[in-house]
């Protein structure tokens, strides 16, 4: 007995013993402080956030406006994609700058500079699929140039970096193909007929207007992200590129299989020179130049990797390199990076262009973590690193090159924000986390899961998470602005309003017929449009200049027309064109979308489409004449009951 | 000069040698009580769950994955975590593609045929020893099984050395081959990973340990014995 009674205890004892080794310590899910937190981030019903966010909307071809420190959206602004919330897209102004194409994919917003410092006048943002790049006015929020396809430029995602005076947009591709672009060449040519192209777009200083300025001809590989040199680097672009390897097929194989890849750094002034000397092919209509031809103009820098982001530190004095597939993020130094160009301390060389020696311009190789992406910096001398997958962020001083905390973040990250980081004089204070993915930080919503965007505090020693966002798909990098540095106007002057077309008082609205083509000028003021109702014939092509005649905030008009897939807003003070043909007869109610006012429902009026050959029911072209077949028919194409009633 | 100790010293010892045997032969012979025998089939019954049980987990812990990415190797399967968010092993399997591990899947492990079959095995000898109740049985079941399970756990540990160091060296990320522990934590990667035997092997021990005592429990029936 006494044998088994210890036995028994000893065998419990062990299985108790590695029961308890075998229940490990699981890592905490992410949480902040809540009442330091709530402090930090609470905006109180009337009181206003204390900067902008603009985040870049990806595929949804939109930017979003949300405010920090409450991350609350504030705004939508439609830009490649047309929106019916504000009317973008179906009037004929914003239908004509999107063209041909129903979306974009913005990646990079970036708001103008003067003198290295956001100067708030305008924000740019790229379209990676159709190598575009837009303009946004800051003074209304509105899109006011889409500029593109740009010639030569495939997949135009190292964009829309600006150079410090705003001189230029950067842009350059990420996908090389034969050049010109329609130009056809088999895959197998790719290493040597295939190109990749950097390029500058020329900005107006005054207008902020898009245009042309150099291109110059790259070897294939793929531009990644851009960013431009500021004080002592000023007048320089780097652009990182993967897949020096030259490969095509299974990218994520055949690209990666080198341990270094290049930073391009292109001395963009010496471009500009070229381009006054003739130094240039026209290409497309574009002026490109081959780095064979300009010595000095480009350099290849090796940096780890499949390098992703390249960001340049507010002094301008080095720029950082992050090996996205090795744990190391890599400080260059300008400086030494012209000492090696003068010196000419060159490992080689890619298709004629110089490939400096990495060690000759290697200031340090900071330990990050797994996964660095883009860098960011605060005004207190330290950078922030995203860690993909480590899903963190690593903080560490610039100068001694240490990593001073880590914050792990939910999940993910691509880019990260700190306000004005990329200008001469970063605000610092908080970090944005710009992440992937967001599963289970959120109530469900099923599988189309939203990204997130966390606010962590980067006044301490240590990183502190503030709050959880969700935003729409998808953002990858923001702009993060002072409220104080934008003076957004509410109305649209009447004064300012230079639209020949507009109309002011009630008494000027009109209907005006030129042969098939109908013109009306509307007014829309609380609560009804004048004229309230109209007649056209079928196949009228008719165009209505719609002027909102309100000079008071808020007070915006809508314009929906019944089953003429058209809806327009107008702004206080703003005057948009609407037109289309009329081409389906019977009679349409155009009412106020835009809820305005107490007699809102009442804002209405009818468009009465008189059929060909004549105005009576029975005159109308031969239609099925058994009136169940008519319902049945009218259910089918979901046509209504109006179509039949006119047969 | 040592030659006349040397003489001497067998002619002491060999009948103390004999007896030895003898002794011993008669332990072998020796019946087991109904302790033992009642110890024995509870030993077997404990074996049976190990069909079902995992013998191992793992789990892999990162910031993305709080909740951990669950992998249980079963006597004769392989399972990842099932939830209704994700399929674990499908999700290990992707995440190692990048740094080139070869793919887990079940054909691979030949231990899922002869693990089961063994446990069997095992079942059916200590079942003879219940029946037959011979204390040598019992020890040759002891002993076989303790061979078994030290050589499982070798065959497991290769296993984990095959699989972190035949890395693809095509593959995106390169990293330092590696073992995770049979043990313990490691951090691999941005994953914690913790490795530790489970329900399967405590029970394959509580077999092992059930039988040493059934063998101590009939030891004490010498007297018993000698005295017929």
């Amino acid at each position: 007995m006494k044998h088994i009674l210890r036995a028994a205890s000893a065998l419990s004892l062990m299985l108790t013993l590695l029961f308890f080794s075998s229940c490990a310590r699981r890592p905490k899910i992410q949480r902040g402080d809540i009442e330091q937190s709530a402090i930090a981030t609470y905006v109180a019903p009337g009181d206003m956030d204390e900067s902008y966010i603009f985040y870049s909307g990806g595929q949804s071809g939109n930017v979003y406006v949300a405010g920090i420190p409450s991350l609350r959206h504030i705004a939508t602004i439609p830009v490649f994609t047309p929106y019916p919330g504000t009317g973008y897209g179906f009037d004929r102004e914003t239908k004509t700058m999107l063209g041909r194409f129903t979306w974009g994919d913005v990646h990079h917003p970036a708001l103008s500079e003067t003198n290295g410092d956001y100067d708030g006048r305008w924000l740019f943002v790229n379209d990676n699929a159709n190598n575009r790049v837009a303009r946004i006015d800051l003074r209304d929020f509105k899109t006011k140039e889409i500029f593109g396809p740009i010639p030569n430029v495939s997949g135009n995602h190292g964009s829309s970096f600006v150079t410090p005076n705003t001189e230029y947009v950067l842009s350059a591709s990420r996908f090389s193909v034969p050049l010109p672009k329609g130009t056809y060449a088999p895959i197998e040519q790719y290493a040597s007929t295939y190109h990749g192209v950097v390029s500058g777009l020329m900005i107006d200083s005054q207008t902020g207007h898009i245009g042309l300025g150099w291109q110059i001809m790259m070897p294939p590989f793929d531009f990644d992200l851009g960013a431009s040199g500021k004080l002592d680097s000023n007048g320089w672009a780097f652009w990182t590129s993967y897949n020096s390897e030259r490969a095509t097929g299974k990218l994520e194989v055949t690209s990666t299989q080198k341990d270094r890849d290049y930073i391009a750094a292109v001395n963009w002034k010496a471009a500009e020179e070229a381009v006054k000397q003739g130094k240039f092919k026209t290409m497309d209509g574009a002026k490109i130049i081959d780095p064979r031809d300009v010595p000095g103009l480009v350099y290849l820098v090796p940096c780890s990797k499949s390098p992703h982001g390249v960001d340049v530190t507010p002094d301008g004095k080095y720029f950082i390199g992050s090996g996205k597939l090795i744990g190391v993020t890599t400080v260059f130094s300008f400086a030494k990076l012209q000492k090696a160009i003068q010196d000419k301390n060159f490992a080689g060389n890619e298709d004629g262009i110089p490939v400096v020696n990495y060690d000759a311009v290697k200031e340090a190789e900071v330990n990050v973590g797994l996964g660095p992406l883009h860098t960011q910096f605060d005004d207190k001398g330290y950078a922030y690193t995203s860690l993909f997958v480590e899903s963190a962020i690593a903080k560490w001083k610039l100068g001694t090159w240490e990593v001073v905390d880590k914050i792990p973040v939910s999940y993910n990250i691509g880019h990260l924000a700190v306000p004005g980081s990329d200008t001469v004089h970063p605000q610092g204070k908080y970090v944005l986390a710009l992440n992937k993915l967001s599963h289970g930080r959120h109530l469900n919503v099923g599988p189309s899961q939203p990204e997130s965007s966390q606010l962590i505090d980067i006044t301490g020693d240590k990183m502190k998470l503030l709050a959880d966002a969700f935003t729409e798909p998808e953002p990858h990098f923001a702009q993060i602005i002072t409220a104080n540095r934008l003076k957004p106007i509410e109305v649209y002057p009447q004064g300012e309003n230079k639209d020949p077309n507009a109309i002011w008082d009630v008494k000027d609205a009109k209907v005006e017929r030129n042969g098939s083509n109908v013109v009306v000028h509307m007014t829309a003021v609380r609560s009804n449009y004048e004229p309230n109702k109209f007649e056209v014939n079928q196949g009228d092509h008719v165009t209505i200049y719609l002027t909102n005649i309100e000079q008071t905030t808020d007070e915006l008009h809508g314009f929906g027309l019944e089953e003429y897939n058209m809806q327009v807003v107008v702004d206080p003070g703003e005057t948009k064109t609407i037109d289309f043909v009329a081409d389906k007869p019977g009679v349409f109610a155009y009412y106020c979308t835009n809820f305005c006012s107490a007699l809102h429902q009442e804002m209405q009026g009818y468009l009465l489409v008189k059929p060909k050959g004549g105005t009576s029911a029975s005159a109308a072209k031969s239609g099925p004449s058994h009136p169940q077949l008519v319902k049945l028919r009218s259910h089918e194409n979901g046509q209504g009951g109006d179509h039949a009633a006119t047969r | 000069m040592p030659q006349p100790v040397n003489i001497s010293a067998p002619a002491t010892s060999a009948p103390q040698r004999e007896s030895f045997l003898l002794k011993e032969a008669k332990f072998f012979d020796r019946p087991l009580g109904l302790a033992s025998r009642i110890t024995i089939f509870l030993a077997a019954l404990l074996l049976l769950p190990v069909f079902f049980y995992p013998l191992y987990s793992m789990t892999l812990y990162s910031n993305q994955f709080p909740d951990g990415l669950k992998l249980d190797i079963y006597a004769g399967t392989l399972r990842g975590g099932q939830s209704a968010v994700r399929d674990d092993l499908r999700e290990i399997n992707s995440l190692n593609h990048y740094i080139g591990m070869h793919p887990l899947q079940e054909a691979d492990f030949t231990e899922f045929q002869w693990i089961p079959l063994m446990l069997g095995f095992f079942i059916i000898l200590s079942l003879r020893s219940v029946v037959i109740g011979k204390m040598s049985g019992l020890v040759d079941t002891l002993v076989l099984f303790a061979w078994f399970g030290l050589f499982a756990f070798w065959h497991f540990y290769s296993r984990l050395y095959m699989y972190g160091h035949n890395l693809d060296p095509t593959a995106a990320i390169k990293i330092k081959p590696f073992t995770p522990p049979l043990f313990g934590s490691q951090q691999m990667g941005n994953f914690t990973v913790y490795n530790y035997p489970a329900v399967g092997t405590y029970l394959m021990l509580g077999f092992a340990v059930l039988l040493a005592l059934g063998i101590l429990l009939s030891a004490g029936r010498k007297q018993k014995l000698e005295a017929v």
